[in-house]
Protein backbone atom coordinates (compact mmCIF):
# COMPACT_ATOMS: atom_id res chain seq x y z
CA UNK A 1 0.00 0.00 0.00
CA UNK A 2 2.73 2.39 1.04
CA UNK A 3 4.80 1.63 -2.01
CA UNK A 4 1.77 2.16 -4.21
CA UNK A 5 1.19 5.54 -2.59
CA UNK A 6 4.80 6.43 -3.05
CA UNK A 7 4.71 5.47 -6.72
CA UNK A 8 1.59 7.54 -7.21
CA UNK A 9 3.12 10.55 -5.48
CA UNK A 10 6.24 10.21 -7.60
CA UNK A 11 4.18 9.95 -10.76
CA UNK A 12 2.16 13.04 -9.84
CA UNK A 13 5.30 14.97 -8.99
CA UNK A 14 6.94 14.03 -12.29
CA UNK A 15 3.77 14.77 -14.24
CA UNK A 16 3.33 18.19 -12.68
CA UNK A 17 7.01 19.22 -12.96
CA UNK A 18 6.88 20.33 -16.60
CA UNK A 19 3.75 22.38 -16.02
CA UNK A 20 5.29 24.01 -12.93
CA UNK A 21 8.36 24.80 -15.00
CA UNK A 22 6.17 26.18 -17.76
CA UNK A 23 4.33 28.32 -15.20
CA UNK A 24 7.60 29.70 -13.84
CA UNK A 25 8.89 30.39 -17.33
CA UNK A 26 5.60 32.06 -18.26
CA UNK A 27 5.72 34.34 -15.21
CA UNK A 28 9.39 35.11 -15.81
CA UNK A 29 8.64 35.95 -19.43
CA UNK A 30 5.97 38.40 -18.34
CA UNK A 31 8.48 40.14 -16.07
CA UNK A 32 11.11 40.18 -18.84
CA UNK A 33 8.65 41.63 -21.35
CA UNK A 34 7.55 44.33 -18.92
CA UNK A 35 11.22 45.07 -18.17
CA UNK A 36 11.91 45.56 -21.87
CA UNK A 37 9.01 47.97 -22.20
CA UNK A 38 10.12 50.14 -19.27
CA UNK A 39 13.77 50.03 -20.34
CA UNK A 40 12.72 51.36 -23.74
CA UNK A 41 11.14 54.29 -21.89
CA UNK A 42 14.37 54.89 -19.98
CA UNK A 43 13.13 53.49 -16.66
CA UNK A 44 16.16 51.31 -16.05
CA UNK A 45 15.74 50.94 -12.28
CA UNK A 46 12.27 49.48 -12.79
CA UNK A 47 13.66 47.26 -15.56
CA UNK A 48 16.33 45.94 -13.19
CA UNK A 49 13.64 45.14 -10.61
CA UNK A 50 11.59 43.25 -13.20
CA UNK A 51 14.52 41.27 -14.56
CA UNK A 52 15.74 40.42 -11.07
CA UNK A 53 12.26 39.11 -10.33
CA UNK A 54 12.35 37.08 -13.55
CA UNK A 55 15.71 35.60 -12.60
CA UNK A 56 14.34 34.68 -9.17
CA UNK A 57 11.22 33.08 -10.60
CA UNK A 58 13.14 31.11 -13.21
CA UNK A 59 16.88 30.89 -12.47
CA UNK A 60 17.42 28.97 -15.74
CA UNK A 61 16.12 31.79 -17.95
CA UNK A 62 19.18 33.12 -19.77
CA UNK A 63 17.32 36.09 -21.28
CA UNK A 64 16.59 37.50 -17.81
CA UNK A 65 20.28 37.42 -16.90
CA UNK A 66 21.32 38.88 -20.25
CA UNK A 67 18.91 41.78 -19.84
CA UNK A 68 19.98 42.31 -16.25
CA UNK A 69 23.60 42.50 -17.42
CA UNK A 70 22.69 45.15 -20.00
CA UNK A 71 20.85 47.17 -17.35
CA UNK A 72 23.74 46.94 -14.90
CA UNK A 73 26.05 48.13 -17.68
CA UNK A 74 23.81 51.11 -18.27
CA UNK A 75 23.93 51.89 -14.54
CA UNK A 76 27.73 51.61 -14.45
CA UNK A 77 27.66 48.55 -12.18
CA UNK A 78 30.27 46.68 -14.17
CA UNK A 79 31.04 43.90 -11.67
CA UNK A 80 27.36 42.99 -11.45
CA UNK A 81 27.06 43.17 -15.23
CA UNK A 82 29.94 40.73 -15.67
CA UNK A 83 28.40 38.27 -13.19
CA UNK A 84 25.05 38.44 -14.97
CA UNK A 85 26.64 37.93 -18.41
CA UNK A 86 28.61 34.98 -17.04
CA UNK A 87 25.39 33.45 -15.75
CA UNK A 88 23.56 34.06 -19.05
CA UNK A 89 26.38 32.47 -21.02
CA UNK A 90 26.56 29.51 -18.64
CA UNK A 91 22.83 28.93 -19.17
CA UNK A 92 22.91 29.45 -22.93
CA UNK A 93 26.51 29.09 -24.17
CA UNK A 94 25.56 29.00 -27.83
CA UNK A 95 23.59 32.24 -27.84
CA UNK A 96 25.36 34.55 -30.28
CA UNK A 97 23.44 37.64 -29.12
CA UNK A 98 24.51 37.19 -25.49
CA UNK A 99 28.08 36.59 -26.67
CA UNK A 100 27.98 39.75 -28.77
CA UNK A 101 26.70 41.80 -25.80
CA UNK A 102 29.40 40.30 -23.62
CA UNK A 103 32.16 41.10 -26.11
CA UNK A 104 31.02 44.72 -26.30
CA UNK A 105 30.84 44.90 -22.52
CA UNK A 106 34.33 43.44 -22.20
CA UNK A 107 35.79 46.21 -24.34
CA UNK A 108 34.55 48.80 -21.87
CA UNK A 109 35.32 46.74 -18.81
CA UNK A 110 38.88 46.03 -19.95
CA UNK A 111 39.43 49.73 -20.59
CA UNK A 112 38.30 50.59 -17.07
CA UNK A 113 40.37 47.78 -15.59
CA UNK A 114 43.44 48.98 -17.49
CA UNK A 115 42.79 52.51 -16.27
CA UNK A 116 42.58 51.30 -12.70
CA UNK A 117 45.81 49.35 -13.11
CA UNK A 118 43.98 46.16 -12.26
CA UNK B 1 -11.74 51.31 -54.66
CA UNK B 2 -8.08 50.91 -55.64
CA UNK B 3 -7.12 53.68 -53.18
CA UNK B 4 -9.11 51.96 -50.43
CA UNK B 5 -7.35 48.67 -51.20
CA UNK B 6 -3.96 50.36 -51.18
CA UNK B 7 -4.73 52.06 -47.86
CA UNK B 8 -5.94 48.83 -46.30
CA UNK B 9 -2.90 46.99 -47.64
CA UNK B 10 -0.55 49.57 -46.14
CA UNK B 11 -2.31 49.39 -42.77
CA UNK B 12 -2.13 45.62 -42.78
CA UNK B 13 1.56 45.72 -43.64
CA UNK B 14 2.20 48.14 -40.76
CA UNK B 15 0.25 45.94 -38.38
CA UNK B 16 2.17 42.91 -39.56
CA UNK B 17 5.50 44.67 -39.03
CA UNK B 18 4.42 45.76 -35.54
CA UNK B 19 3.22 42.25 -34.73
CA UNK B 20 6.46 40.71 -36.00
CA UNK B 21 8.49 43.18 -33.94
CA UNK B 22 6.50 42.24 -30.83
CA UNK B 23 6.94 38.56 -31.55
CA UNK B 24 10.64 38.85 -32.27
CA UNK B 25 12.80 37.19 -29.64
CA UNK B 26 15.11 40.16 -29.25
CA UNK B 27 15.21 43.92 -29.37
CA UNK B 28 18.07 46.37 -29.66
CA UNK B 29 18.43 49.18 -27.17
CA UNK B 30 20.87 52.09 -26.88
CA UNK B 31 22.78 52.31 -23.61
CA UNK B 32 25.20 54.77 -22.03
CA UNK B 33 27.71 53.26 -19.65
CA UNK B 34 29.01 55.78 -17.11
CA UNK B 35 32.71 55.48 -16.35
CA UNK B 36 33.93 57.13 -13.17
CA UNK B 37 36.97 59.44 -13.37
CA UNK B 38 40.28 58.09 -12.20
CA UNK B 39 41.28 61.24 -10.36
CA UNK B 40 39.32 63.18 -7.79
CA UNK B 41 39.83 66.72 -9.03
CA UNK B 42 37.38 68.38 -6.64
CA UNK B 43 40.25 70.10 -4.79
CA UNK B 44 41.36 71.93 -7.94
CA UNK B 45 39.74 74.88 -9.58
CA UNK B 46 42.43 75.35 -12.19
CA UNK B 47 44.36 73.11 -14.50
CA UNK B 48 47.70 73.96 -16.05
CA UNK B 49 48.88 72.05 -19.10
CA UNK B 50 52.51 72.83 -18.41
CA UNK B 51 54.16 71.30 -21.45
CA UNK B 52 55.73 68.04 -22.48
CA UNK B 53 59.14 66.69 -23.20
CA UNK B 54 59.08 65.84 -26.87
CA UNK B 55 61.65 65.30 -29.55
CA UNK B 56 62.13 67.68 -32.39
CA UNK B 57 60.18 66.65 -35.41
CA UNK B 58 60.46 68.56 -38.67
CA UNK B 59 56.73 68.47 -39.30
CA UNK B 60 55.10 68.36 -35.88
CA UNK B 61 56.02 70.12 -32.67
CA UNK B 62 54.51 67.43 -30.46
CA UNK B 63 54.92 69.54 -27.33
CA UNK B 64 53.10 72.60 -28.63
CA UNK B 65 50.44 70.67 -30.49
CA UNK B 66 49.65 68.52 -27.46
CA UNK B 67 49.46 71.56 -25.18
CA UNK B 68 47.16 73.37 -27.61
CA UNK B 69 44.94 70.36 -28.14
CA UNK B 70 44.54 69.47 -24.46
CA UNK B 71 43.91 73.07 -23.44
CA UNK B 72 41.20 73.49 -26.06
CA UNK B 73 39.58 70.16 -25.15
CA UNK B 74 39.53 71.06 -21.47
CA UNK B 75 38.14 74.52 -22.21
CA UNK B 76 35.35 72.96 -24.26
CA UNK B 77 34.54 70.55 -21.45
CA UNK B 78 34.56 73.36 -18.88
CA UNK B 79 35.81 71.02 -16.18
CA UNK B 80 38.21 73.48 -14.57
CA UNK B 81 39.62 76.86 -15.41
CA UNK B 82 42.45 76.32 -17.87
CA UNK B 83 45.56 78.35 -17.04
CA UNK B 84 46.62 80.22 -20.15
CA UNK B 85 50.36 80.61 -19.68
CA UNK B 86 53.52 79.90 -21.64
CA UNK B 87 54.60 76.29 -21.63
CA UNK B 88 57.52 75.39 -19.40
CA UNK B 89 60.90 74.80 -21.07
CA UNK B 90 61.10 71.31 -19.62
CA UNK B 91 64.00 70.11 -21.74
CA UNK B 92 66.14 72.98 -20.59
CA UNK B 93 65.01 72.58 -17.01
CA UNK B 94 65.92 68.92 -17.15
CA UNK B 95 69.36 69.69 -18.52
CA UNK B 96 70.29 72.46 -16.11
CA UNK B 97 72.90 71.87 -13.43
CA UNK B 98 71.56 70.62 -10.13
CA UNK B 99 73.17 73.54 -8.22
CA UNK B 100 70.74 76.02 -9.77
CA UNK B 101 67.77 76.87 -7.53
CA UNK B 102 65.38 76.88 -10.48
CA UNK B 103 66.43 73.54 -11.77
CA UNK B 104 65.58 70.11 -10.52
CA UNK B 105 68.48 67.95 -9.41
CA UNK B 106 69.68 65.39 -11.90
CA UNK B 107 69.95 62.19 -9.88
CA UNK B 108 71.85 59.97 -12.25
CA UNK B 109 73.88 62.07 -14.62
CA UNK B 110 76.59 59.46 -14.95
CA UNK B 111 74.22 56.83 -16.18
CA UNK B 112 72.20 59.04 -18.44
CA UNK B 113 74.01 62.16 -19.58
CA UNK B 114 71.78 64.74 -21.21
CA UNK B 115 72.81 66.14 -24.59
CA UNK B 116 74.89 69.32 -24.36
CA UNK B 117 73.34 71.37 -27.13
CA UNK B 118 69.71 72.28 -26.32
CA UNK B 119 69.07 73.14 -29.94
CA UNK B 120 69.81 69.60 -31.09
CA UNK B 121 67.61 67.32 -29.10
CA UNK B 122 66.98 64.01 -30.72
CA UNK B 123 64.25 61.88 -29.20
CA UNK B 124 63.44 58.92 -31.36
CA UNK B 125 62.35 56.35 -28.85
CA UNK B 126 61.50 55.65 -25.24
CA UNK B 127 65.18 55.32 -24.32
CA UNK B 128 65.91 58.84 -25.51
CA UNK B 129 63.08 60.11 -23.33
CA UNK B 130 64.26 58.32 -20.22
CA UNK B 131 67.13 60.71 -19.53
CA UNK B 132 64.65 63.54 -18.96
CA UNK B 133 62.18 61.70 -16.78
CA UNK B 134 63.75 62.90 -13.52
CA UNK B 135 62.26 66.36 -13.99
CA UNK B 136 58.80 65.03 -13.19
CA UNK B 137 59.90 63.72 -9.81
CA UNK B 138 61.22 67.07 -8.61
CA UNK B 139 58.63 67.93 -5.99
CA UNK B 140 60.14 71.32 -5.06
CA UNK B 141 60.15 72.48 -8.66
CA UNK B 142 56.53 71.56 -9.27
CA UNK B 143 55.42 72.99 -5.94
CA UNK B 144 56.97 76.30 -6.93
CA UNK B 145 55.22 76.17 -10.32
CA UNK B 146 52.00 75.42 -8.45
CA UNK B 147 52.44 78.47 -6.22
CA UNK B 148 53.03 80.62 -9.28
CA UNK B 149 49.74 79.57 -10.89
CA UNK B 150 47.49 79.42 -7.81
CA UNK B 151 47.93 75.75 -7.05
CA UNK B 152 46.38 74.13 -10.09
CA UNK B 153 46.33 70.53 -11.15
CA UNK B 154 49.42 70.36 -13.36
CA UNK B 155 49.51 68.14 -16.42
CA UNK B 156 52.88 67.38 -17.91
CA UNK B 157 54.76 64.37 -19.25
CA UNK B 158 56.43 63.24 -22.42
CA UNK B 159 55.18 62.83 -25.96
CA UNK B 160 56.91 60.60 -28.43
CA UNK B 161 55.71 61.06 -31.98
CA UNK B 162 57.92 59.27 -34.43
CA UNK B 163 57.75 57.89 -37.94
CA UNK B 164 57.85 54.14 -38.35
CA UNK B 165 58.16 51.68 -41.18
CA UNK B 166 57.03 48.11 -41.27
CA UNK B 167 56.83 45.42 -43.86
CA UNK B 168 55.03 42.13 -43.84
CA UNK B 169 51.97 40.27 -45.00
CA UNK B 170 48.66 42.06 -44.73
CA UNK B 171 45.19 40.86 -45.59
CA UNK B 172 43.17 43.00 -47.96
CA UNK B 173 40.01 42.52 -49.95
CA UNK B 174 40.25 42.08 -53.70
CA UNK B 175 37.34 42.62 -56.04
CA UNK B 176 36.77 40.15 -58.87
CA UNK B 177 33.99 39.12 -61.27
CA UNK B 178 32.95 35.58 -62.11
CA UNK B 179 31.92 34.28 -65.55
CA UNK B 180 28.36 35.53 -64.95
CA UNK B 181 29.61 39.03 -64.25
CA UNK B 182 28.84 38.83 -60.56
CA UNK B 183 31.01 40.90 -58.27
CA UNK B 184 32.93 39.02 -55.60
CA UNK B 185 35.23 40.21 -52.85
CA UNK B 186 37.89 37.77 -51.74
CA UNK B 187 40.49 38.22 -49.00
CA UNK B 188 44.04 38.21 -50.34
CA UNK B 189 47.28 38.17 -48.35
CA UNK B 190 49.96 40.36 -49.84
CA UNK B 191 53.40 41.49 -48.79
CA UNK B 192 53.44 45.24 -48.24
CA UNK B 193 55.85 47.94 -47.27
CA UNK B 194 54.03 50.29 -44.94
CA UNK B 195 54.96 53.47 -43.19
CA UNK B 196 53.26 55.62 -40.64
CA UNK B 197 53.64 57.06 -37.19
CA UNK B 198 53.63 55.99 -33.59
CA UNK B 199 52.36 58.24 -30.81
CA UNK B 200 53.28 57.39 -27.25
CA UNK B 201 52.30 60.07 -24.76
CA UNK B 202 52.79 59.79 -21.02
CA UNK B 203 50.54 62.12 -19.07
CA UNK B 204 51.67 62.98 -15.55
CA UNK B 205 49.19 64.68 -13.22
CA UNK B 206 50.88 66.68 -10.48
CA UNK B 207 49.30 68.26 -7.42
CA UNK B 208 50.18 71.97 -7.66
CA UNK B 209 49.82 72.32 -3.87
CA UNK B 210 52.42 69.72 -2.97
CA UNK B 211 54.37 69.13 -6.20
CA UNK B 212 53.71 65.41 -5.93
CA UNK B 213 52.65 63.15 -8.76
CA UNK B 214 49.05 62.05 -8.38
CA UNK B 215 48.67 59.87 -11.41
CA UNK B 216 50.56 58.73 -14.50
CA UNK B 217 49.11 57.31 -17.67
CA UNK B 218 50.84 56.09 -20.79
CA UNK B 219 49.14 55.44 -24.10
CA UNK B 220 50.36 54.03 -27.37
CA UNK B 221 48.70 54.43 -30.72
CA UNK B 222 50.07 53.79 -34.16
CA UNK B 223 48.95 54.20 -37.72
CA UNK B 224 50.33 52.63 -40.87
CA UNK B 225 49.73 53.52 -44.49
CA UNK B 226 50.70 52.04 -47.81
CA UNK B 227 54.29 53.16 -48.49
CA UNK B 228 53.19 55.06 -51.60
CA UNK B 229 50.59 57.07 -49.72
CA UNK B 230 51.62 60.56 -48.69
CA UNK B 231 49.91 61.49 -45.44
CA UNK B 232 50.98 64.67 -43.64
CA UNK B 233 52.53 64.01 -40.24
CA UNK B 234 50.28 66.59 -38.58
CA UNK B 235 47.08 64.91 -39.73
CA UNK B 236 48.40 61.55 -38.50
CA UNK B 237 49.24 63.17 -35.17
CA UNK B 238 45.67 64.48 -34.78
CA UNK B 239 44.18 61.18 -35.87
CA UNK B 240 46.17 59.34 -33.21
CA UNK B 241 45.45 61.92 -30.51
CA UNK B 242 41.77 61.71 -31.37
CA UNK B 243 41.82 58.03 -30.44
CA UNK B 244 43.22 58.56 -26.97
CA UNK B 245 41.57 61.84 -25.99
CA UNK B 246 38.47 60.19 -24.46
CA UNK B 247 40.71 58.15 -22.17
CA UNK B 248 42.68 61.26 -21.20
CA UNK B 249 39.50 63.20 -20.43
CA UNK B 250 38.12 60.27 -18.47
CA UNK B 251 40.99 60.66 -16.03
CA UNK B 252 39.52 64.01 -15.03
CA UNK B 253 35.79 63.59 -15.49
CA UNK B 254 33.12 60.95 -15.70
CA UNK B 255 32.31 59.87 -19.20
CA UNK B 256 29.47 58.03 -20.80
CA UNK B 257 30.26 55.45 -23.40
CA UNK B 258 27.43 55.09 -25.87
CA UNK B 259 26.61 51.71 -27.35
CA UNK B 260 23.86 49.34 -28.39
CA UNK B 261 22.94 46.06 -26.72
CA UNK B 262 20.43 43.34 -27.42
CA UNK B 263 17.66 42.54 -24.97
CA UNK B 264 16.23 39.03 -25.15
CA UNK B 265 12.72 37.78 -24.55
Amino acid sequence: MTSRHLALALFLALASAPSAWADARGQAKEQVEFGIQVAQRGLWKEAIYRWERAAQIDPTYAAAFNNLAVAYEHEGQLAKARAAYDKALALDPGNALVRQNYDLFKEINDRVAQKDGR
Amino acid sequence: MTAWLRKTGASLTLMLVAWLAACSSYTEIPIETPIQPKLDTSAFQRIFIAGFIAGENEDVDANMETVRLLRSQLRNKGLMRVVDADTLPLLEVAKRASGDDDAPPVPDQQAAPAPQDPAKVVINDEKDLEQYQHVFANVAYWKRIGEEYQQPLIVTGAVLFAPQQRSGFVQREQESYDSFGRRMVVPVRTYMERKGFVLRPTFIFIDGRTGETLHTETFREEILYNATQQTPALSSYFELMDRLLPAFLNTLSAQKIKGTRTLLR
